[in-house]
């Protein structure tokens, strides 16, 4: 199947205040296909935000791309001029925001909101924009969108909100959906509503979908391929199920690790959960060794020298570890 | 709405009742009075002082006068001016009618200049235009208002170009109404342009400062996300949430124009009720300074309570927080 | 009500009945209103951990605010060491104060950005008017090391720590004046997941040194079953059961634990099997 989405060697960096340009991204290869589900596994500070907003060409003014493309439909999105940009956000490629609760307008009714969306792509007569709204409403929150549409956002409650921003987000009916931390504040009940409807939604839409969040648990059983995304970088990428449950990157295998497992009568409290030792690594100090090298518990003499480069494992999973070659 | 409506009048008529009160005790507590003056006029003998002193119960204690004329003010009758022998009303009526005109032309075109100033500035931040723009506030709002006034009078009087005073040309009486429109804003253009150039400049500033503010909030960078053109993101989306400040603004801005036209208008001879009430002040001329003061009042009130309703309308949140009435 | 005692003494907190209820602001008094706590109540005994979990609108925060005394209950008992606080004027609550600590969810909010570390940890002494300057100086690298944060960050504001140091943080300021039991309003739910392991270790640490006595409210079930023996599933205000934790967990009897159960996505793979079996 050929891919809608190609992204590669991307090389992202800040200015910081100490001079030397902190690195959220480098060298980030991936694709996605039609219909495909990819999670990207990352916490905070690993870059994630920064490729979310990159995949539209929606860094702030001080980010500096300094390498890499991102090529959807055979355009390249970063060398692409804003009034192409304008077209493909929000109508072809739609991202799905944080916060929901800042993502809003704070004095517009919901309903209006998302047929902004639907008006800035769709240069057709009134009749035809209100029943895409419509539809789109209707798809996120059923029989209740027309009294819910009705209401200001602070009028809503967290999940609510969310179905907005989603609603937005599918109105025009876009080929790829990027969802970054879609349910970060909200409580697990909430939550598993919401990935439901990314199903549903997912299914009758036929959307591509770039999922970004730090939990793995969510990942499991939802997506089709799982990125894991360490300082900046790429460690390990394939198919969901072999990540979850075969992690070889020793970052993913920590990770999935320190999960708390279901609880057995003979599991006590006192015995601590397995973690990663240390922070982040300093992402304006240049380093030329494996980022994760400082926190590994399998670390060895060469991860010190370089950074290990991406090793297939199979046709389609590949690692970033010298412990699998690199 | 009705509710809030209530409540907000409600607290207008009791501050218009304290600044009442306050005026009264303030010119009673003057040293002095207006018939001081005439004792010292030979020519009037000291019987008719005293018979006038009777006459107009200046000679009574304090809260009776004030309640005398808050009885007074319920029938609609505001005093008796010492000065001009007359009820103070139809003596404030003209002036204040002038006032009016002066203040909102004034308000119209400070908003109409400083509202796409300010949205503009905020919209090429740091560009070369938001840098003259906060240049030429900052020189103009270092001039103090008198020294600008004073400024425009001197250039209309070496150019000849301007009539520097008054509202209407004095002697010849424009016949046509074109003629007549012609005039007026010939004399309004001066004291006008005094105004503007001391209030705007504080406008722009906050104006830029507001929308500034709104240009940085997510909601404006998701919207911005979903490919909504630039030019519907300033206006619909950026202005249309920093409309709450905003609108305050306007409502202060109100209080401002007004102390700052009394100013004025004695500077560039409108007659208004800035050189009435000034010569009623220092004429001790009793009631017709604490009618001034109310009607003054009462036009800053009107104007906050204008901003209130228009704030309720425009803010959802704010609807919600005082419950549905 | 103690199931399964296996501590015989008096439980540290007890909660009886405890009703909070939300009037909204308006003129002319409030129509209708909000019962956030409708008679909760429930005990723990010393050193143990119980988790309260709810999904949101439960009344889980009221729950928290109501415990650390930030709020007063319209009815009901908090019994702290046999102490009634509830009835307790303002001054008397200072003194009491100390025992009971709260740390919130969200560090950025809670934690002043513009103070140093140092300051944010040696702020309950300064509220309470303790120590001399260098007896706090003192305290507060004895609270750095507990937190295990190096106390070469002191100097360093709020905003430069990441999320799960800022906690750490937040841990350590509550830990100043060395409370009996520590109220944790969903402490780990804003951490990223790699993240909330490492606190939620130092937590089980700190409570194993100095025989801590916790409180965890949370959403989060999987976390919950890390940190507690014993729950108590809370429902629109109401305790809906309570119990070892494994055993509510393989036998949920009410309706909003097993939805909590099920809307856990570490479990769903387990949750799949069971069904299937």
């Amino acid at each position: 199947m050929a891919p809608i989405l190609e992204v590669r060697d991307l090389h992202i960096a800040y200015p910081s205040r100490s001079g030397t340009p902190v690195r959220a991204l480098a060298g980030v290869d991936f694709s996605l296909s039609s219909g495909e589900i990819l999670g990207i596994l990352g916490e905070s500070g690993s870059g994630k935000s920064t490729l979310a907003a990159a995949l539209l060409n929606l860094l702030p003014p001080q980010g500096r791309i300094s390498r890499g493309s991102v090529c959807f439909e055979g355009i390249d999105l970063l060398a692409a001029d804003e009034g192409r940009l304008r077209e493909i956000r929000g109508a072809r490629i739609s991202l799905i925001h944080q916060e929901p609760s800042i993502a809003l307008h704070p004095t517009m009714r919901v309903r209006a909101q998302v047929d902004e969306v639907v008006r800035a792509h769709l240069n057709t007569a009134g009749g035809t924009r209100r029943a895409k709204t419509d539809a789109a409403l209707g798809a996120v929150f059923g029989s209740e969108a027309g009294s819910l549409g009705a209401r200001y956002p602070h009028e809503l409650s967290g999940g609510q909100r969310q179905r907005v921003l989603i609603a937005q987000a599918i109105a025009c009916g876009p080929s790829i959906l990027i969802a970054d931390e879609p349910t970060a504040s909200l409580d697990s009940v909430t939550q598993a509503g919401i990935f439901a409807l990314f199903g549903e939604l997912q299914r009758s839409l036929g959307l591509a979908l770039i999922l970004i969040t730090h939990n793995p648990a969510l990942l499991a059983g939802f997506a089709h391929r799982v990125l894991v995304l360490y300082a900046g970088g790429i460690a390990e990428l394939g198919p969901a199920a072999d990540v979850i449950s075969q992690p070889k990157h020793p970052y993913t295998k920590a990770l999935l690790d320190s999960l708390p497992p279901w609880p057995t009568p003979a599991a006590s409290t006192t015995a601590r959960l397995p973690m990663i030792p240390g922070d982040l690594p300093d992402l304006a100090a240049p380093s030329l060794a494996c980022r994760f090298e400082p926190r590994c518990p399998v670390r060895m003499e060469v991860c010190n020298t370089r950074e290990p480069a991406a090793t297939a494992l199979g046709p389609a999973h590949s690692v970033s570890c010298f412990k699998f070659g690199g | 709405m009705t509710r809030y409506l209530v409540r907000r009048t409600l607290h207008a008529v009791l501050l218009l009742a304290g600044v009442s009160l306050l005026t009264f005790l303030f010119t009673a507590l003057v040293p002095g009075n207006y018939f001081d003056e005439m004792k010292m006029n030979p020519q009037i003998s000291p019987e008719t002082v005293a018979a006038l002193r009777a006459k107009y119960g200046v000679d009574q204690p304090l809260a009776f006068r004030y309640v005398h004329w808050v009885g007074g003010l319920l029938h609609g009758d505001l005093g008796f001016s010492f000065a001009y022998n007359t009820p103070v009303g139809p003596l404030l009526r003209v002036r204040a009618a002038n006032t009016l005109l002066l203040t909102s032309v004034a308000m119209l075109l400070a908003w109409g200049v400083a509202l796409p100033l300010g949205i503009w500035s905020a919209g090429r931040e740091n560009g070369w235009p938001d840098h003259l723009i906060t240049l030429a506030t900052g020189a103009l709002l270092i001039v103090p208002d008198l020294v600008l006034a004073l400024g425009l009078l001197l250039v209309a009087v070496r150019s000849g170009w301007l009539p520097a005073g008054g509202m209407a040309a004095v002697g010849a009486e424009p016949t046509t109404w074109a003629a007549l429109g012609r005039d007026y804003a010939l004399h309004l253009l001066l004291p006008v342009t005094a105004l503007v150039l001391s209030c705007a400049p504080m406008l722009v500033r906050h104006v830029r400062a507001a929308m500034l503010d709104v240009l940085d909030s997510s909601f404006l960078r998701a919207a911005r996300g979903h490919g909504i053109p630039p030019r519907r993101l300033l206006y619909g989306y950026a202005l249309r949430a920093a409309a709450n400040p905003l609108l305050a603004l306007f409502g202060f801005s109100i209080g401002t124009l007004l102390s700052g036209s009394l100013i004025i208008e004695v500077v560039m001879s409108w007659p208004g009720l800035g050189p009435f009430l000034l010569e009623a002040i220092l004429g001790r001329d009793l009631y017709v300074v604490i009618g001034g003061v109310l009607l003054s009042t009462a036009f800053l009130v009107a104007g906050n309570l204008v901003a209130d309703v228009l704030l309720y309308w425009a803010d959802p949140r704010i609807r919600a927080e005082r419950g549905n009435g | 009500m103690i199931s399964g005692a296996d501590r015989a003494m008096e439980p540290l907190l007890t909660v009886e009945s405890l009703v909070k209820r939300y009037t909204p602001r308006g003129f002319g008094g409030g129509r209708g209103g909000v019962t956030a706590l409708d008679g909760v109540s429930f005990s723990i005994a010393e050193g143990s951990t119980l988790a309260i979990a709810g999904a949101s609108g439960s009344g889980k925060s009221t729950l928290a605010l109501c415990l650390a005394c930030l709020e007063r209950p319209a009815s009901g008992q908090i019994r702290l060491a046999g102490r009634e606080l509830t009835t307790l004027t303002e001054t008397q609550l200072r003194a009491v104060r100390p025992q009971m600590q709260l740390v919130f969810q969200d560090p950025s909010s809670s934690l002043n950005p513009r103070l140093t570390a140092f300051e944010i940890v040696t702020e309950p002494f300064a509220a309470q008017s303790r120590f001399s300057a260098s007896e706090r100086a003192a305290r507060a690298r004895a609270l750095f090391e507990r937190a295990g944060l190096s106390f070469q960050s002191a100097t360093r504001t709020a905003a430069e720590f990441s999320g799960g140091q800022r906690q750490r943080l937040a841990i350590a300021r509550a830990l100043a004046l060395e409370p009996r039991v520590l109220i944790l309003d969903e402490a780990l739910s804003g951490l990223d997941a790699s993240v909330q392991a490492q606190v939620a270790n130092l937590l089980l640490d700190l409570q194993e040194a100095s025989r801590l006595t916790f409180v965890f409210i949370t959403h989060d079930l999987a976390m919950a079953s890390r940190m507690a023996d014993r729950i108590a599933v809370l429902d629109r205000g109401r305790i809906a059961e309570t119990g070892p934790m494994d055993e509510v967990l393989r036998q949920p009897a009410h309706a909003s634990t097993r939805a909590l159960i099920a809307a856990t996505p570490q479990w769903k793979a387990e949750l799949r099997q069971q069904a299937d079996t």
